[in-house]
């Protein structure tokens, strides 16, 4: 086990360091000088060589990448072109927010959409069953920000249940805040994992195994709880830990109809102002967020499944 | 009290399918006595997995009851609640299956699984454990205290049955079922499997149905035989009497297959020719007629399962010679 720890982080950094690579050379080859795009048109031909200089975009492609690379190992993904701030703060500051509502989204749809593929798979084809495989898909089928703006107008505007904006002060405010949007990522999930759960929740109560365990009176409840949840779970892990791609991108949507701060907000914002370093360095963290989740996914299957665990 | 465990009355079992009811058992009646063991011999798909799906109540779903009682110790497996039949299942009746690479969890350690099979008992875990310790080690597995913390994959196939039996004779049944518990183990491990459980079984003085198609084991284990065909009994007997004296033609026949009784070198081994029929359109007069060389007449008409003499009936109209001259 520890082994294969040691060697799928070796593995997630591999994946880092081809991404960033690939990221630095699709930036550098946007056609254009992001020095004229940064300055803006009227800038002096001084004010330019001295953030080229700076930038180090008077040497080598090679040479900036291993620049870019020794700022890396440093800790140091460069300065906002504006603020003239380390885009490591920057980057560091938002992140919070982010993680946060996309943990709060994964814990409600996850644990939900687990018990509701639970009960549906030891109740087909019952009333209940249709029902969740009726409310699962069209769960699916809601893109985050639809159901987050219809959820704003709804609890935030007319029944003024929840904030409708912002991240609060404090842990119950900040708590307060998170409902809607984390409601709004989580909603397709809850649908997505019931799904998933019932699929593969039903493919282990046909094995033998499971016949032996009723073959020996083991009551129904323990057979689903402990002796079949446990392995049809574990693609659940997979594709949570896979899915941390599509949470960080609902948050951009989410972010922007909550007015939060957070990671979504940031990589738009310095989208539209072309800000490099700081695009470079938010979808770097995204990036290495997504390889993480991956890993972790991977280690935790690896964790509950004994027969992955002494092959790998 | 009397001394028979098992009864199986004129029990009728259809599964149903889009195309139609199933027949899969038809009319089925043996019984089994307390501490005998029982061989059911037939080949795939003639009701045997129904018969012992049906014995626990563990069928699927599509499963109908159409005819007969399943009685054990007197009462009626099929007419009991679900609360009264999981009480019976692991405790009084339990059973090896056949597959051993798929009988346990994969996720569970065995020690996990033979702890929770006692979820009877009233024992504390730690004597719970000292008697899973004690049936590994009955059933011939070396080291039980240490493999009790191992996983099913770490088990050979070989091992993994011999766990199954220590879990299906850890609760002392007074009925156990084998379901082909040696098909899936090579000869070798199969013999010893075998001296094992009859060892056991004389310690205990459990029944055993044991369900097989292997007719050299069945001869080396049961008292008695039960041949089954396309879901009903053609022939049952004394298991001396099935294989020196077998009085339906099928029998004769699954015996001359078996290569354990071919004597002489062949180029070809020697087969039953024809096909099990549709078990959804039954054929009219006895099941076995369109494979059978001695078929005539009367074979129109479903023949019953006569007592031919103490202890040995069959269903054969060859059985009546008062019939095949008329």
């Amino acid at each position: 086990m520890f082994i294969y720890t040691v060697k799928r982080f070796a593995l997630a950094g591999l994946i880092l360091i081809v991404a960033v690579t690939a990221m630095f050379l699709m930036i550098r080859a946007v056609p254009g000088d992001p020095v004229s795009i940064m300055l803006g048109p009227r800038a002096t031909p001084e004010l330019k060589a001295s953030l080229i200089e700076q930038m180090a975009l008077d040497q080598p492609i090679w040479k900036q990448l291993l620049i870019y690379y020794g700022g890396l190992l440093r800790g140091d993904l460069g300065i906002d072109v504006f603020s003239g701030r380390s885009v490591v703060d920057i980057v560091f500051q938002q992140l919070p927010y982010t993680l946060e509502m996309i943990a709060l989204s994964v814990v409600w749809s996850a644990a939900l959409g687990i018990a509701l593929g639970a009960y549906a798979a030891a109740h087909p084809n019952t009333i209940i069953d249709r029902v969740a495989a009726a409310v699962s898909v069209s769960f699916v089928a809601a893109p985050a920000f639809v159901v987050a703006l219809l959820a704003l107008l709804i609890f935030a505007v007319q029944l003024q249940w929840f904030p409708a904006i912002g991240v609060g002060e404090g842990f119950w405010g900040r708590l307060n805040h998170l409902v809607l949007p984390s409601f709004a990522i989580g909603l397709s999930w809850v649908g997505y994992i019931a799904r998933l759960v019932r699929a593969s929740m039903l493919e282990v109560l046909g094995e033998g195994h499971i016949r032996t365990a009723r073959a020996f009176g083991i009551s129904e409840r323990r057979i689903i709880m402990s002796y079949a949840l446990r392995i049809a779970i574990l693609p659940v892990v997979t594709v949570i830990g896979v899915g941390m791609g599509f949470l960080l991108s609902s948050a951009v949507f989410t972010e922007i109809v909550f007015a939060r701060p957070g990671i979504g907000k940031l990589v738009i914002d310095s989208i539209t102002t072309r800000n490099y370093p700081v695009v470079m360095g938010t979808v770097l963290v995204s990036t290495g967020l997504f390889v993480l989740s991956t890993a972790i996914a991977d280690l935790l299957n690896a964790l509950l499944d004994p027969r992955a665990r002494s092959t790998k | 009290m009397s001394d028979t465990l098992l009864e199986i009355d004129n029990l009728s079992v259809d599964y149903e399918t889009e195309r139609g009811d199933l027949k899969a058992l038809r009319d089925i009646s043996f019984d089994v006595k307390k501490g005998e063991i029982v061989g059911i011999v037939g080949e795939s798909g003639c009701g045997k997995s129904t018969l012992i799906s049906s014995i626990l109540r563990l069928t699927a779903p599509n499963t109908r009851f159409r005819q007969g009682e399943v009685r054990f110790n007197g009462d009626d497996i099929l007419a009991m609640t679900e609360r009264q039949m999981r009480d019976l299942r692991g405790s009084d009746i339990s059973i090896v299956f056949q597959d051993p690479m798929q009988t346990h969890n994969p996720v569970l350690t065995i020690g996990r699984q033979l702890l929770d099979i006692q979820h009877r008992s009233k024992a504390t875990t730690a004597q719970k454990l000292e008697t899973a310790a004690k049936m590994l080690a009955a059933v011939g597995i070396p080291d039980p205290q240490a493999r009790l913390k191992q996983y099913p994959h770490e088990f050979s196939g070989g091992m993994r049955q011999r766990i199954a039996i220590a879990m299906a004779l850890m609760s002392e049944p007074d009925l156990l079922i084998a379901d082909e518990p040696t098909t899936a183990l090579d000869a070798t491990l199969e013999v010893q499997i075998i001296e094992r459980l009859k060892e056991l079984q004389s310690e205990m003085n459990c029944a055993i149905l044991f369900i097989s198609h292997h007719l050299g084991v069945i001869a080396e284990l049961c008292d008695r035989v039960v041949v089954m065909y396309a879901g009903a009994v053609v022939e049952s007997g004394d298991v001396r009497e099935i294989f020196h004296d077998p009085k339906h033609p099928y029998t004769r026949r699954l015996i001359e297959c078996d290569p354990g009784h071919i004597k002489t070198r062949a180029r070809i081994l020697p087969t039953i020719p024809g096909e099990v029929p549709d078990l959804v359109n039954l054929p009219d007069g006895c099941i076995f007629r369109d494979r059978c060389e001695q078929a005539f007449d009367k074979c129109q008409q479903v023949p019953a399962l006569d007592k031919l003499k103490e202890g040995h009936f069959a269903a054969c109209w060859l059985n009546h010679p008062e019939e095949t001259t008329a």
